[in-house]
């Protein structure tokens, strides 16, 4: 018999019961709540008379409709989103979930809040009503995003019923080149398998790449999983992992550390298991990449040139066409001549302590572009003060950015910071969907580092010459 | 939930690949706490100017298909976020069935939650359903989930596939969370083997 992959693992050990048609009730260990996704859950709960099921493991904080300037934690302008706002924190309180509000430090984006606090541990189920669950999959735990029939099934009754997917490795062997890193893995990985490359399949990453990244690399690389159109991505726990997990609020202590540890150093894929789909990329050919499209597969190095429509096959070349006249490009011109109007740093993909350290490395000194708009939006609260003590946000205040409070802000245009018709910005954060920055907004992916060095010249550049 | 058996209706073509979920309802629509009254924000960007007037190119919005109850679309429909809110407009504007080559993961689960019924089919037949829609209101296509079958208007018949369980609930308009409570003893019992074998979970 095959051995078993690292999701075979986990899913074995959340059983709890199989159908003959391999339909499957899956227990779930966490589970992380937010405004937007919730709200008809709860209200079908209480329709329903039902309670929630296990509220030590549910875990809500607002993210994705909070502005993130001062003064939100006593009112908020708009008068759905406060709401919405206003619906969670009944609903945490009625329901007695764990609750971190606005005026709470620890608030913050739910997919950054839920692994600072410990929540998030190796070989866990996590679910939560954000396709961007992907992210746990950092620590070796099956998590991926649900809709919110499911949110309201799972408050009910703590499980959910699945199918199986398949298995996929994505290896990435050997060293990065200086410059790149997991931003531009994960966006090279989906240039490679397309956005739909990972449907039906969990993806497994790993390759010496992979293990020589930090914990919160690994979590940018986990977190696109799902635009490579993946249920979940999964890292292998390993010594990284657990010194990270280690003193955490919410991690286990003492003799349940040690027997948790115990547990988690079997959570890796068996020599001999059996993989559906197997992604091979070199570490030393990946370089610094952007998005030029309107679809996160649309990846190029910086080095290249705006693609045609004729470059492409099938459904593509419509859509392709359709997507630069959505950006404003025309083929051929090259990446680093497209100018920038606005740089956002940020969200669940790039909102953690180093992603600020690599952007404010290449600021340190420096001033973005007359008549630029820049914006830094820490991952959580907690995020915002270590930049502060560090002197990361006097780094990027005096170079011109905004210093702002945590939450989803610009990576999607349901609070106050949205991007106007046909500006074009550098964008840390996950999709480049159109209209997802605001209508007409046009989003350009890329790591923090790249981002930074954009505010700086005003146009998309090669991280590498200002390095 | 309704149930879901058969349609026949209209379809509306809509060939893009990778129609994502930032499409089917861009995020402003998002902030509301009820399920209902999405469809008249379906597809707002493509569907509307910024001034609220009607783009007319856009396939909804032409006489033919205003009334459409199938949407045969481009690969990987659905891509993007976890928003249930696009089954939702979807549901509302009056579509029960989409058909395409390929889903996105989430949507395609979601859609089951709502009685809509996604359809995968190979690359050749969903061309063949592509063209008849674009016949428009005079043209309407059978879904039959009974016999897992589309039709198009001039009779050619395409069988599908669909998971057993999800086919018994649609047909049955069940509610997952009374089906699973049924089951509320093996979990009770996970939970206490959980207790011993994983108790800092
Ligand atoms: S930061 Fe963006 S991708 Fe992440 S949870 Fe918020 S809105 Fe979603």
């Amino acid at each position: 018999m095959a051995g078993k992959t690292l999701y075979d693992k986990i899913w074995d050990a959340h059983l709890v019961d199989t159908q003959d048609d391999g339909t499957c009730l899956l227990y779930i260990d966490r589970h992380l709540v937010h405004e937007v996704t919730s709200p008809q859950a709860f209200e079908g709960l209480r329709m329903s008379g039902r309670k929630v099921r296990a509220p030590e493991k549910t875990i809500a904080v607002p993210d994705h409709n909070v502005p993130t300037t001062e003064g939100r934690d006593k009112h908020i302008d708009n008068e759905e989103s406060r709401i919405q706002v206003e619906a969670l924190d009944k609903n945490a309180r009625d329901f007695g979930i764990n609750y971190y509000p606005v005026s709470d430090i620890r608030q913050g984006i739910v997919h950054i809040v839920g692994p600072e606090q410990g929540w998030t541990l190796p070989g866990m189920t996590v679910v939560c009503g954000d396709s961007h669950t992907a992210t746990h999959g950092a620590f070796g735990a099956l998590a991926h995003g649900i809709g919110t029939s499911e949110v309201e099934h799972v408050l009910a009754t703590q499980t959910l019923i699945q199918k199986k997917s398949k298995n996929m490795k994505v290896e990435i062997t050997g060293k990065l080149r200086p410059g790149v890193t997991a931003k531009d893995i994960t966006l090279s990985v989906i240039g490679a398998t397309g956005t739909a490359g990972g449907t039906g399949y969990v993806i497994e990453y790993c390759g010496e790449a992979i293990r020589d990244l930090s914990m919160e690399g690994r979590m940018t690389v986990c977190n696109m999983a799902i635009e490579g159109g993946a249920r979940a991505g999964l890292i292998a726990p390993d010594e990284v992992t657990y010194a990270y997990v280690m003193g955490r609020p919410h991690a286990p202590k003492g003799a349940q550390w040690e027997a948790a540890l115990n547990w988690w150093k079997m959570l890796h894929s068996d020599d001999d298991a059996h993989w559906d789909k197997v992604v091979t990329l070199k570490g030393e050919d990946i370089a610094p990449v952007v998005t030029w499209g309107t679809s996160p597969e649309d990846v190029l190095p910086i080095t290249g040139a705006v693609p045609a429509p004729e470059d492409f096959k099938g459904g593509k070349v419509e859509a392709a066409a359709r997507s630069l006249d959505y950006m404003g490009l025309k083929p051929g011109t090259r990446l680093t001549d497209i100018k920038i109007d606005t740089v956002f740093i940020g969200s669940c993909t790039n909102g953690r302590i180093e992603d600020l350290r690599a952007a404010a490395a290449i600021l340190k000194g420096k001033k973005i572009k007359d008549g630029m708009r820049a914006m830094v939006v820490p991952g959580s609260g907690l995020v915002r003060a270590q930049a502060e003590e560090e002197g990361l946000a006097q780094i990027f205040i005096d170079a011109g950015f905004e210093w702002r409070l945590a939450g989803c802000s610009m990576c999607l245009a349901m609070n106050p910071d949205q991007l106007s018709p046909g500006e074009r910005c550098a964008a840390t954060s996950n999709r480049n969907f159109e209209g997802r920055q605001g209508r007409g907004g046009r989003t350009h992916l890329m790591s923090p580092a790249m981002a930074a060095a954009a505010a700086v010249t005003g146009h998309l550049t090669d991280v590498r010459e200002l390095m | 939930m309704d149930k879901f058996t058969t349609l026949t209706g209209i379809a509306a073509p809509m060939p893009l690949v990778n129609i994502d979920t930032d499409m089917i309802i861009p995020k402003q629509f998002l902030k509301t706490i009820k399920r209902s009254g999405l469809g008249k924000n379906l597809f707002d960007e493509m569907r509307f100017t910024q001034d609220g007037q009607e783009i007319p190119d856009f396939v909804l919005n032409q006489p033919a298909w205003r009334k459409a109850e199938i949407i045969v679309a481009g690969d990987n429909f659905g891509c993007g976020s976890s928003r249930e809110h696009a089954p939702w407009a979807l549901l509302d504007f009056g579509i029960r069935c989409v058909i395409s080559t390929s889903f996105a993961d989430i949507f395609f689960n979601n859609c089951f939650k709502n009685g809509i019924l996604p359809i995968v089919l190979p690359e050749e037949a969903v061309a063949v359903l592509m063209e008849d829609a674009r016949k428009g209101a005079n043209a309407r296509m059978t879904v039959d989930l009974e016999d897992q079958t589309v039709t198009t208007s001039d009779g050619k018949s395409y069988s599908f596939e669909v998971d057993a369980f999800r086919k018994h609930c649609l047909l049955n308009g069940l509610d997952d969370i009374g089906l699973t409570l049924e089951k509320v003893s093996a979990i009770d019992s996970y939970e206490k083997t959980l207790g011993q074998s994983r108790p800092w979970v």
